[in-house]
């Protein structure tokens, strides 16, 4: 099963010929992802490492019937191809882009919601179904097949986390960054939802950070429903307010944002907040109790 | 980007928002001669900082001459750490009601929302705390923008005076038209004012750019060293770093913002006291590492570094170079000592064998060995004297 992701993706990569495009497109398929075709504005008729290059978004769908697409465009025009991605009709846009307008992601997301797409991102790693597949930038040897769900707001962290439970042997379902700007399409609540709808996966990861208030509406989800056990981590306990800590997203401002009191929401609905990566995967590992990993 | 007060009225003024009239002077004689066709004057100090009035920021003056002792006073002005370099004289306004009027992403709703409170004049945060049915909140669809009659509709449900309504009206249309154009996060005016002659006024301006954004507006990147108070910061911005300043003495390098978010918790909770911020990014070569030491030393408060690294696209190898090549070019006089897993780190750990670098195989382990020196060369004077 996993989330978002499987055997099943037909992967089309925006941005293809660039450096990034071409550079990750080797070690998506290396990781065995089905990338069916690239899209590059005049570049069509050629291809990337036998990859059909098209044109155009529509004809690239057209043509192979792709049906997820990533995109690594950089941050000046990163909106158009999210835009372009969901006219066309593609039910999942991942958007690997870091520095996009705020005011152009406010009229994405209103248009991709419009469109009925799922967006992940942007400025996000992207996600992994361990062994069957991955759709963004995530270092390829850090996963393990397995069913704890992880869900992140950072990049860098993630692979921290997915590393300390593979080092220990616990693998994952499905791994999901969802980005650090402040607007983002798919929010923790929503990858929460997919998880416990999902049947490989038994418990989950969610690494939080300082800023916003997603979090705690995933704590309010959390409380709402009966469905896999959550452990929380919250990077940025020790960060000043007002001060915009690398992420886009990750500044407390007018109050708002700061982590005690996404500490709180977790607890108060019973979700642990772990001390550390090591601390989560502990926890995970009690959760676990005795399942064996695949 | 914060705008100092001046610059987020002139982009208010010239959207046809009424500010109070005046003008920019660097020197006290400057001041002086703006006064002169102003009458009586508010001589404000332009930095980055809260509470100027409080400081001493912010005086008032009836003549040339005193706009001139008032400028004096304020110009080079210590205001919490940053220096004050110019000031803002304008005219005086006489105000007979102060209202509230601020546009700001409102990200749980992916959208931006105009705020309206007939509570002006003091803190917003303090009015959402205590009273927060005075504030009213209306969501704008991006597709349509700011509709007029949400504006009134606003207004009304606000309690503003329906004696200078059309004038507060188009006050607020234009920090809309301000945020769209000039991609603003956040477009405040506190207080929004209606004076005793019935004028309505832009008092104050508060405007957030983003950062994301400058690139449409290569006016206003240019006067992105202004905004910037602290030095060292603007060196990091121009090296390429995400850099934040936080006034302790172990300097934090890592790689991903929120390892390093991270990284700054860790330490506090081991007992150091975090210098800063600082991302490397993702794929960080050798100079971009040896960049990042150099910003850290030139932080005379850093007394010792702690150095996160996990290499997903990042090569451990390309890190040990850098600072390698560090130690190669100058003397490094504080304890560093660097956490590395991932790619390459195996070759990394074999490369920085023998050299000063403290490798630990936990973030945990590296802070208290960093801890540990610093104590040790302060107790034995050296290093102390930077």
């Amino acid at each position: 099963m996993a989330i978002l992701v499987d055997e099943d993706t037909r992967l089309l990569v925006q941005g293809i010929t660039g450096r990034e495009g071409s550079f990750h497109t080797a070690q998506m398929r290396a990781y065995g992802t089905n990338v069916v075709a690239g899209v590059t504005p005049c570049k069509g008729g050629t291809d990337v490492d036998g990859v059909p290059v098209f044109d155009t978004v529509a004809e690239a769908v057209a043509q192979t019937n792709a049906n997820a697409t990533v995109i690594f465009v950089p941050g000046s025009f990163g909106a158009d191809p999210i835009m372009n991605a969901a006219d066309a009709g593609l039910p999942l846009i991942v958007s690997i882009t870091e520095h996009i307008p705020v005011q152009d992601e406010v009229k994405v997301y209103r248009f991709v919601e419009d469109r009925g797409s799922r967006l992940i991102g942007p400025n996000c790693p992207g996600l992994v179904s361990s062994g069957r597949c991955k759709v963004g930038i995530m270092p390829n040897q850090l996963f393990l097949e397995g069913h704890v769900g992880v869900v992140s707001r950072s990049g860098t962290l993630t692979y921290e986390m997915v590393n300390e439970l593979t080092r220990r042997g616990i693998g994952q379902s499905t791994t999901v960054g969802i980005g650090g700007d402040p607007v983002i399409g798919t929010s923790f609540t929503d990858i929460l939802r997919l998880f416990d709808d999902d049947d490989d996966t038994q418990a989950v990861v969610l690494i939080g950070e300082i800023g916003g208030t997603d979090e705690e509406e995933a704590a309010e989800y959390i409380g709402s429903r009966i469905g896999k056990p959550v452990v929380a981590f919250i990077s940025g306990r020790t960060a000043p307010p007002g001060k915009r800590m690398g992420h886009a997203g990750a500044i407390i401002t007018g109050g708002v944002g700061g982590p005690q009191h996404k500490v709180d929401a977790f607890t108060a609905v019973g979700v642990p907040v772990a001390d550390s990566i090591a601390d989560i995967a502990e926890r995970i590992e009690v959760l676990l109790g005795a399942v064996p990993t695949r | 980007m914060k705008l100092q007060e001046y610059m987020g009225k002139e982009l208010l003024r010239a959207v046809g928002v009424p500010v109070p009239p005046g003008g920019v002077a660097t020197t006290p004689e400057e001041a002086a001669e703006i006064a002169r066709t102003l009458g009586s004057v508010a001589v404000k100090a332009q930095v980055l900082v809260g509470g100027r009035g409080k400081a001493g920021g912010i005086k008032l003056a009836n003549s040339p001459e005193e706009a001139e002792v008032a400028a004096r006073q304020i110009l080079g002005m210590d205001l919490k750490g940053l220096t004050v370099e110019k000031v803002l004289v304008e005219q005086q306004v006489s105000i007979a009601q102060e209202y509230y009027a601020g546009i700001t992403l409102d990200r749980a709703n992916h959208s931006y929302i105009l705020m309206l409170s007939s509570m002006g004049g003091i803190d917003i945060e303090d009015v959402a705390a205590s009273n927060p049915d005075a504030i009213i909140r209306t969501w704008i669809d991006p597709a349509y923008g700011l509709l007029p009659f949400q504006i009134r509709d606003a207004m009304f449900a606000a309690g503003f005076e329906r004696s200078a309504f059309k004038d507060l009206q188009n006050i607020i249309a234009g920090l809309y038209q301000v945020l769209v154009e000039e991609d603003g996060f956040l477009v405040e005016v506190n207080p929004l004012a209606v004076t005793t002659d019935g004028r309505a006024i832009a008092a104050d301006a508060k405007v957030d750019l983003d950062d994301s954004a400058l690139f449409r507006h290569p006016e206003l990147a240019a006067l992105q060293s202004e905004t910037i108070g602290d030095p060292l910061e603007q060196i990091a911005s121009e090296k390429g770093f995400a850099y934040v300043r936080l006034g302790g003495d172990v300097g934090i390098i890592g790689n991903g913002a929120g390892l390093v978010m991270m990284t700054l918790d860790v330490v506090k909770q081991v007992g150091g006291n975090p210098a800063n911020f600082l991302d490397i990014g993702g794929g960080a070569r050798a100079e971009v590492v040896r960049n990042a030491i150099d910003v850290l030393l030139q932080d005379e408060n850093v007394k010792g570094i702690v150095i996160n690294i996990f290499g997903g696209i990042t090569r451990g190898d390309e890190v040990a170079k850098g600072l390698l090549q560090v130690a190669s070019e100058r003397d490094i006089p504080v304890p560093i000592a660097i956490r590395l897993a991932g790619t390459r780190e195996a070759e990394a750990l074999e490369l920085l064998e023998g050299s000063s670098f403290i490798p630990a195989a936990d973030l945990v382990t590296a802070t208290r060995s960093v801890l540990e020196q610093m104590q040790e060369r302060s107790t034995a004077g050296v290093g102390g004297q930077r």
